[in-house]
């Protein structure tokens, strides 16, 4: 899947963005995790946040759904600012954080119930859009097995489909096919896509490059807590890779000398 | 390797607080605590240590108490210190006998291990009137440290390897209650003892020497009385002690590292459960999943292991003291299981840990989040406060007595809900994350407890005054009158203190939420 739905996005004329970032910093102590990034995530995109490991990804996608309060700076969700009015910016918002844990003595089908019912649903709207989640995750039969019992990827499905249960407008996926299985990350690929192209708005963060070059039509590469490159993922990567220009960017690229004691057993 | 457990310790012990100023507080507290409680021992030994035979009979009885309180204390109450978790050695090629007293050496570590180790050598000191049986109390202070440190790793072990198989964890309440029961009345014997005069304690003290708990603290008496035979006789019974001690706890530890604890089957269960029995709105919602937690979570359900222990020892207690006063005791039940079920969900969010990013995302109104837990905890808690109120009046004749009774208790109750309300908003702590051995406590965490414990005693205390100056009134004069005033102002002080705890705890959640988190995910 090539990124191209970003021509059928450009069509319109440029609303609101879905997403926009205006020079967020956070520090913990003495270390800046989150250094003055700004940043539009246009409506319709499929954006990837790229970065080498502790680039502030975590950081940067929390202080924009609110699980962190930035130090300065404003996340607005379409148009709505997500510090000063959280209650509407969250309903628009579906969540996939990193990192934390679930609520995992619940069964699979519990959870994703519990995540509809705190958000105000229905009983019927709830049990039905349950019933649908789990089969596109392919977690019908592990419905009634609790969660603490999942293996890495089917948690992650799990939560993936808690964050997908209202609707939003907007889903932020932090590291959203660690440790999925290939059928299921490709099945979870063709859901994110059809819901792109029905107008929503996807950010997900991964250090796959290969992932977000065939996946995403926009990417921002962050490291060190500064925003490096952002826009079209043609524009970024230009004519080589995207995992080339991201190394070239980036640095830090070690040659394999030393440890040779590794190959002498 | 023993030396470089021992630096991992000191190492692990050193960054948790680096990480949790409010541990170094906790432990700062439990060691004041436990200093002042060493120098009234001195005290007592010095003063005692004139007469042979009361030092004796003193330190046989406070040993045995030590030994089993090292092996009880940590399953039933507080449970142990794992920052040395034996399961997390399983990849490490460590020889099994270093290994074993590098983990024993390491139990030391700490202020209940440092606190024994000063204890023992004191009592050891106070034996100087006879250089024989203080040569004896030195050598055999070892045996006595080792003897306390490993019954309680092995009560743990075992406490865990039986929890740690999923399908006794239903059990696990039952089987851990029974030896509990016995409490009862061990308790009215020594009750009995003590009133029936002090000449019981030599005797009992005789006894317990001849037991594995008693006999290693029996020794240098022994000697001073000069009783060499005797003497020996325990010497060689605590040092097999010892041995079957390290032995079991070889066993145990070597099955925990060959078979590290993981999920045994797969638990199932259909639908959405109990969600489908609460109202379908958020506070519903964090109703039912907040109950799931009590019903599947050990460290919830352990919580509840301490209700039937109250049962049995205040009712043993009261059957066994003359009326007046037993009748009082037992009168005592329901207030207490109101205040104890009231305290329980103070440290809510802590144990969600950063699952409580969820209610977060969702954007869940921090007084539904309150409210939905106190109902959990409500939908069980009330039942049982108005029974524990209600059966013990009735039954022993005085049901005049039960409108009041239950009204001190549903207020504890209600005024304890509505206090952990608003803490557990504002307040996290360092408690077992979740999937985590439920007996275990990060160090520290005792201090900070007492001290938690404490302010909210103190805090529901003052707000109840209204209910229990009226209740007093109404068991002294035996009034019917003010028993309903107890009830009216019970259930009015308690809705009062509910209602502004779940609004002020819902108001803090509301503004300080993404602190919150970063709070709990400190634990990690």
């Amino acid at each position: 899947m090539p990124g191209g739905y970003a021509g059928a996005m450009t069509s319109t004329p440029d609303p609101v963005p879905a997403l926009s970032l205006r020079g967020l910093v956070k520090q913990f102590g003495s270390k800046t995790a989150v250094n003055g990034i700004s940043l539009d995530v246009p409506q319709g995109s499929f954006y990837g946040l790229v970065g080498p490991n502790g680039a502030g990804k975590t950081t940067l996608l929390s202080l924009a759904t609110g699980l962190l309060r930035p130090d300065a700076g404003s996340a607005r969700v379409h148009g709505t600012d997500g510090w000063a009015q959280p209650l509407e910016a969250k309903r628009l918002m579906g969540i996939l954080p990193d990192g934390v844990r679930l609520f995992d003595r619940l069964t699979g089908e519990q959870l994703v119930t519990y995540a509809g019912l705190l958000r105000g649903m229905d009983r019927e709207t709830v049990q039905s859009r349950t019933r649908d989640l789990l089969a596109a995750m392919d977690l019908t039969a592990d419905a009634g097995t609790l969660v603490v019992d999942y293996s890495a990827g089917m948690t992650k499905k799990a939560a993936l489909a808690s964050a997908l249960i209202h609707a939003p407008r907007l889903l932020v996926l932090d590291e959203p096919f660690e440790a999925v299985d290939p059928v299921s990350a490709a099945n979870i690929r063709d859901i994110l896509t059809g819901y792109v192209r029905s107008g929503g708005t996807v950010i997900v963060s991964s250090h796959v490059m290969d992932l977000v070059q065939r996946m995403c039509d926009h990417v921002a590469v962050v490291a060190g807590g500064n925003l490096l490159a952002a826009g079209t993922v043609d524009d970024v990567r230009g004519d080589g890779s995207l995992e080339d220009r991201f190394v070239a960017l980036v640095g830090g690229r070690t040659h394999s000398e030393g440890l040779e004691w590794l190959r002498t057993f | 390797m023993v030396a470089h457990l021992l630096r991992l310790k000191l190492l692990l012990l050193r960054n948790s607080l680096r990480r949790s100023p409010w541990q170094l507080v906790g432990i700062i507290l439990g060691g004041l605590y436990a200093l002042g409680l060493l120098a009234l021992l001195l005290a007592a030994l010095f003063v005692v240590g004139a007469d042979p035979a009361l030092a004796r009979t003193a330190v046989v009885l406070a040993g045995t108490v030590t030994v089993v309180g090292w092996a009880v204390v940590p399953v039933v109450f507080s449970g142990v210190d794992l920052t040395l978790d034996p399961a997390r050695f399983t990849t490490y090629a460590i020889p099994v006998p270093q290994l074993l007293t590098g983990l024993a050496v390491g139990g030391l570590i700490g202020i209940p291990g440092a606190t024994t180790l000063l204890a023992v050598l004191a009592q050891a000191l106070s034996w100087y009137r006879s250089p024989v049986a203080l040569a004896a109390a030195l050598l055999l202070s070892a045996v006595a440290v080792f003897t306390c440190v490993l019954a309680s790793r092995v009560a743990v072990a075992a406490a865990v390897s039986l929890t740690g198989s999923r399908r006794f964890r239903d059990l696990t309440g039952v089987l851990l209650v029974l030896p509990l029961v016995l409490l009862g009345p061990i308790i009215s014997a020594v009750g009995e003892g003590i009133s029936a005069g002090a000449s019981f304690l030599p005797r009992l003290a005789d006894g317990l020497s001849w037991t594995p708990l008693g006999a290693v603290w029996a020794v240098p008496g022994d000697i001073a009385a000069g009783s060499y035979g005797p003497a020996a006789a325990k010497s060689v019974i605590s040092i097999l002690f010892l041995a079957v001690l390290a032995a079991a706890w070889r066993t145990l530890l070597l099955r925990a590292l060959v078979r590290p604890p993981q999920a045994a089957a797969a638990r199932r269960s259909a639908g959405a459960g109990l969600f489908a029995r609460f109202p379908a709105t958020p506070t519903g919602a964090v109703a039912a999943r907040s109950l799931i937690y009590w019903l599947r979570d050990p460290r919830y359900s352990t919580s509840l292991l301490v209700m039937p222990l109250l049962v049995v020892v205040l009712v043993f207690a009261g059957r066994d003291s003359q009326a007046g006063s037993g009748l009082l005791v037992t009168l005592a039940l329901g207030p207490l299981i109101g205040f104890l079920m009231g305290f329980s969900p103070h440290a809510d969010v802590s144990y969600d840990n950063t699952a409580f990013a969820l209610h977060l995302a969702t954007g869940v109104s921090g007084r539904a989040d309150r409210a939905g837990r106190v109902l959990a905890c409500a939908v069980f808690a009330v039942p049982a406060v108005v029974l524990a109120s209600v059966l013990p009046a009735v039954l022993t004749g005085h049901a005049g007595l039960a409108v009041p009774v239950l009204g001190v208790g549903l207020a504890a109750l209600l005024a304890g809900l509505g206090l952990s309300s608003a803490v557990s908003a504002r307040y996290t702590y360092n408690v077992p994350l979740p999937g985590e051995n439920a007996f275990k406590t990060p160090p520290g965490s005792a201090g900070r407890s007492l001290l938690v414990q404490g302010a909210f005693s103190l805090l529901l205390f003052a707000l109840l005054l209204p209910v229990l100056v009226p209740g007093a009134a109404a068991v002294v004069l035996q009034s019917t009158l003010w028993g309903l005033v107890t009830l009216l102002a019970g259930l009015l002080v308690g809705a009062a203190v509910l209602i502004s705890g779940i609004r002020l705890g819902g108001r803090w959640m509301d503004a300080r939420g993404p602190e919150l988190l970063q709070q709990v995910s400190v634990n990690r």
